[in-house]
């Protein structure tokens, strides 16, 4: 299909190793109708489906007079979708959305204070990683339009996040989006806000008023849709100024978590990350304990050696000694490993067990002071141990009623 | 004398002609129904006063070779694919067809390839009538297309030394590429610089052709040890340069899968066979060639290291995971049906443990028994799979023929067979309401694991019973299906003529499901 005039859209991606996506090429004329030529991987099964879904899409928008060339490699329909919205919005200012349902079961919220041991990166215009990422059990799916998106793919990319978060499946782990720096993120905010997002992801942050500013846009567009779930927010410490602030931004409205991004920090400080971190030991620290005295979450850098799990492991067990509670990643297969060591190990557990059954029996016999032996139990300990009893019956690593067991060992 | 006649409806409700190529052919009458009659076929008798007094059967070139074989129109030639994708071979010896004018060839390779894309020209133009082996790749599109001008004929490679012994084919002439040999004819695959560890797939060919070429680049005098092929059965030796490309022999599949997604696939099978009873003291397995299944390999051997346990065989295409188990004492033996990388080469030239295995000791029906079905458990791929967990192997969800079916037929009578498969490719379905080709029917096929979910047969109440309470998301075929479906949509089918242009042959040499022409 030749194209002739100066205004054409190109958008998503096509060639070797592309899957699971489309390249629209397409331009408006003049009175010549719907020109449309389709290439596909996967014509013989889905190639009339495919044929109208663009024709319902085009229809929608109004447009009359188009030359189209797609180019599919067996992407499924609402990327396609989102591929053709972005190409007709390039070419014509529209004030509407082409929007599938949403699926049933995205209709979940997510606690403040949920597990995020595990989070994993998706890069937000590469939809062959997003279909499959939930079946890996992550605690949260990041669908990155910031720095996995390349400059020139950002305006696609937010269609195509969008109808993700509609409609992909995650198997319940909590959909997160990465936006820009603000003030280009708050735009961002428009595509994922009334899309049933749980957790908005702030990069580069170096103040409570840039999260400020976001708290204010999503209440803005929440007022309009008249949505009422909430949307936390997890800002990104990446800067030595952020290191500095990170209290005030802790301490800030729906910030329910906060993570450092080691890659740009150690950049502004000229220096490199290294494998002993040393570097990076005091911003790793302020973070913690910014989100301790807020308290929130403390959640570290991913790692970046994606073939090498046994130093990932390492890097986990400094990361849970330092008091941070989950890491980002960046491959699937890292979240077993994060999961694993961040989990209570079994020392951590037998503890927890005798100090929760301590509590248990100071409260049945109605005694304010819970004891263990000849030691006195603070409220905090009994809390703490707590959480480590229900995160090791909730990852199955200790059964519900593993009180009953205890208590025939113990006597 | 037409392609086909006859049609019919076989035992699992396909289309298959009851005529193929001008030979009467029996439907599938179903697993273990069809009763052969009557005796093996015989080659001929020969006389050693034939033959060189001193033992030196060295002709000057594989064309001389097959004058003196009797090359001429209509004959059926027979070549081996221990090569793979670095075969040199096979394509010669059309070359010299084509320039002697010599019409109406069939090949039977035990496997064609990539490479193998060169012969079209010799379809199109009438040198070769048409395949009895594998159609992949670019010979599948040229074959789906209808350019055949005989039927094409699929078989397994069990079903191929059933269909060499029965008399169903009846080679001409056979041409075994050695990586080493001598001027007698003892040929060897396990050293060369074309080693490619054993010559199993040419054993029926030089035990019932008529005549028997040994083509090498590595003559050694007499005795070449050790003789997989043995020289009595072989006419004339020839000695080439190269007889094929050693990167190409040791093929790119035989790497451990970084997708993470098969990855998980493999996790969840292995964990599957752990928990189904199947991981115990002196088990045997399958090992397979694909990603997935080399995973599972290795989970396998991290069961046995941290249980001090050990399996008795593993059956199948060896390669350098499979060789560390046998010398980390984790597996005892060994059966090597086709060895895939040169680790793999080193340990059977080395390793008592490491035997050399051929299609009849491991998977010919139409014997006393083979080693594939008593193997505990194999896993396996699978193009398409259906809702009576009927699988397709040889065929895409288009209609195109691309693919073999090598062993994997053959290994469905093992005592369990699990298909790990994808429940989507992009966007393509892999869990149909029927799928396009049947190479193996349902009854055995005992598992299906996805990513999203694993469903077991129903036929296996063992397999359900021992299930109950499992961690692993068990659920059934239908929800598999519609899960599926959710995210894909629902596909039409294929856009195929009425015009059969290829059977399946099953294992006992009936017609189990027919290849269409694709309607362009």
């Amino acid at each position: 299909m030749e194209f002739v005039s100066d205004k054409i859209a190109a958008i998503g991606n096509k060639g070797k190793g592309i899957r699971s996506d489309c390249f629209i090429t397409m331009e408006l004329t003049e009175g010549e109708g719907i020109q449309l030529e389709l290439v596909s991987k996967v014509q013989s099964m889905f190639g009339e489906d495919i044929r109208n879904l663009i024709f319902q899409i085009l229809d929608f928008f109004e447009v009359k007079n188009a030359r189209i060339l797609v180019e599919d490699s067996g992407a499924l329909s609402l990327v396609l979708a989102a591929r053709l919205e972005a190409a007709i919005k390039v070419l014509k200012p529209v004030d509407k959305d082409f929007l599938l349902p949403l699926i049933p079961e995205n209709l979940y919220n997510t606690a403040s204070d949920r597990n995020r041991f595990s989070r994993l990166y998706l890069p937000g215009n590469t939809p062959s990683l997003s279909i499959n990422a939930g079946i890996h059990k992550p605690d949260g799916i990041i669908l990155d339009l910031e720095d996995a998106v390349a400059p020139s793919k950002k305006y696609e990319a937010r269609f195509l996040v969008r109808n993700s978060l509609r409609g992909i499946d995650f198997y319940g782990a909590e959909r997160m989006v990465r936006i820009n720096q603000v003030p280009q993120g708050l735009e961002d905010l428009e595509f994922v806000v009334p899309h049933n997002v749980n957790l908005i992801l702030l990069p580069k942050c170096e103040s409570a008023d840039q999260v400020n500013q976001v708290n204010s846009r999503i209440a803005a567009i929440k007022a309009k849709t008249r949505d009422s779930q909430p949307i936390w927010i997890m800002p990104i410490i990446e800067s030595a100024l952020g290191v500095l602030k990170a209290f005030e931004i802790a301490l800030s409205e729906n910030v329910v978590a906060m993570a450092i991004g080691l890659e740009d920090y150690t950049a502004d400080l000229g220096t490199r990350r290294t494998q002993d971190g040393n570097e990076s030991f005091f911003a790793r620290s302020m973070v913690v304990n910014a989100c301790k005295a807020a308290g929130i979450q403390a959640i570290d850098s991913v790692f970046s050696d994606v073939a090498d799990m046994e130093a990932l492991k390492q890097n986990v067990i400094r990361s849970k000694a330092l008091g941070f509670d989950g890491m980002g990643c960046i491959h699937p297969r890292q979240i077993k490993v994060i999961h694993d060591n961040f989990a209570p190990d079994h020392d951590e557990i037998e503890k927890a067990k005798k100090i929760v059954n301590a509590f248990i029996i100071a409260t049945e016999k109605g005694l304010g002071v819970v004891s263990l032996g000849t030691k006195m139990i603070d409220p905090p300990v009994v809390k703490r141990a707590q959480k480590v009893i229900d995160l090791a019956v909730t990852m199955n690593k200790l059964k519900s009623d593993w009180r009953e067991e205890f208590l025939s060992e113990v006597k | 004398m037409s392609k086909y006649d006859k049609l019919t409806t076989n035992a699992v409700g396909r289309t298959v002609p009851q005529v193929v190529n001008g030979k009467d052919a029996t439907p599938f009458l179903g697993v273990g129904k069809f009763r052969p009659t009557g005796r093996k076929f015989a080659p001929r008798i020969s006389t050693l006063a034939d033959y060189p007094e001193d033992g030196n059967k060295v002709v000057p070139g594989l064309k001389e070779a097959l004058i003196r074989s009797g090359l001429s129109d209509g004959m059926v030639i027979s070549t081996h694919h221990h090569f793979r994708n670095g075969d040199l071979v096979a394509i010669q010896i059309f070359d010299i067809a084509a320039e002697l004018g010599i019409k109406g060839l069939t090949w039977v390779p035990s496997a064609s390839f990539e490479c193998h894309a060169p012969l079209i020209k010799y379809l199109e133009d009438g040198t070769i009538h048409h395949i009895e082996g594998s159609m992949n790749g670019a010979l599948g599109r040229f074959t789906s297309e209808g350019g055949m001008q005989g039927l094409g004929i699929l078989r397994s490679h069990g079903g191929r030394y059933q269909a060499i012994q029965d008399g169903d084919v009846q080679i001409d002439i056979a041409v075994i590429a050695a990586p080493t040999a001598d001027p007698f004819g003892n040929a060897t695959g396990d050293r060369g610089p074309a080693a490619c560890g054993l010559l199993g797939f040419a054993l029926a060919d030089s035990q019932y052709a008529d005549k028997v070429i040994v083509v090498t680049d590595n003559l050694v005098p007499f005795p070449c040890v050790p003789w997989q092929i043995h020289g009595n059965y072989v006419d004339f030796v020839v000695v080439l340069d190269k007889i094929g490309i050693p990167e190409k022999i040791i093929s790119g599949t035989t790497e451990i899968t970084k997708s993470p997604d098969r990855l998980l696939l493999a996790e969840m099978t292995a964990q599957f066979c752990d928990e189904a009873g199947i991981i115990r003291d002196g088990f045997s397995f399958q090992a397979g060639a694909g990603g997935t299944a080399l995973s599972i390999g290795i989970y396998f051997a991290e069961m046995c290291r941290q249980r001090g346990m050990k399996a008795r065989f593993a059956r199948g295409g060896s390669n350098k995971y499979l060789v560390k188990m046998l010398e980390e004492g984790l597996v005892d033996y060994i059966l090597d049906g086709q060895t895939f990388d040169l680790e793999g080469v080193r340990s059977m030239r080395e390793n008592p443990g490491h035997l050399n295995t051929s299609p009849f000791t491991s998977y010919n029906y139409h014997g006393k028994g083979n080693f594939a079905q008593f193997v505990d458990v194999v896993i396996l791929g699978a193009t398409e799979v259906d809702v009576n967990f009927n699988a397709n192997v040889v065929t895409h969800s288009d209609g195109y023929l691309l693919h073999g079916i090598g062993g994997w037929m053959n290994c469905l009578l093992s005592k369990c067979v699990i298909l790990p498969v994808p429940l989507f490719r992009d966007r393509m379905p892999v869990i149909l309401d029927d799928v396009t080709t049947i190479c193996g029917p349902g009854e055995l096929i005992d598992v299906i694991v996805t990513e999203r979910g694993i469903a077991i047969n129903p036929l296996r109440t063992d397999l359900i019973e021992k299930m109950k309470g499992s961690n692993l998301p068990i659920k059934t075929i239908q929800q598999l299906k519609a899960e599926a479906e959710k995210i894909c949509g629902k596909p039409s089918k294929p856009r195929v003529t009425d015009e059969v242009v290829a059977v399946i042959k099953w294992v006992d040499g009936t017609v189990i499901d027919s290849v269409f022409r694709i309607d362009k």
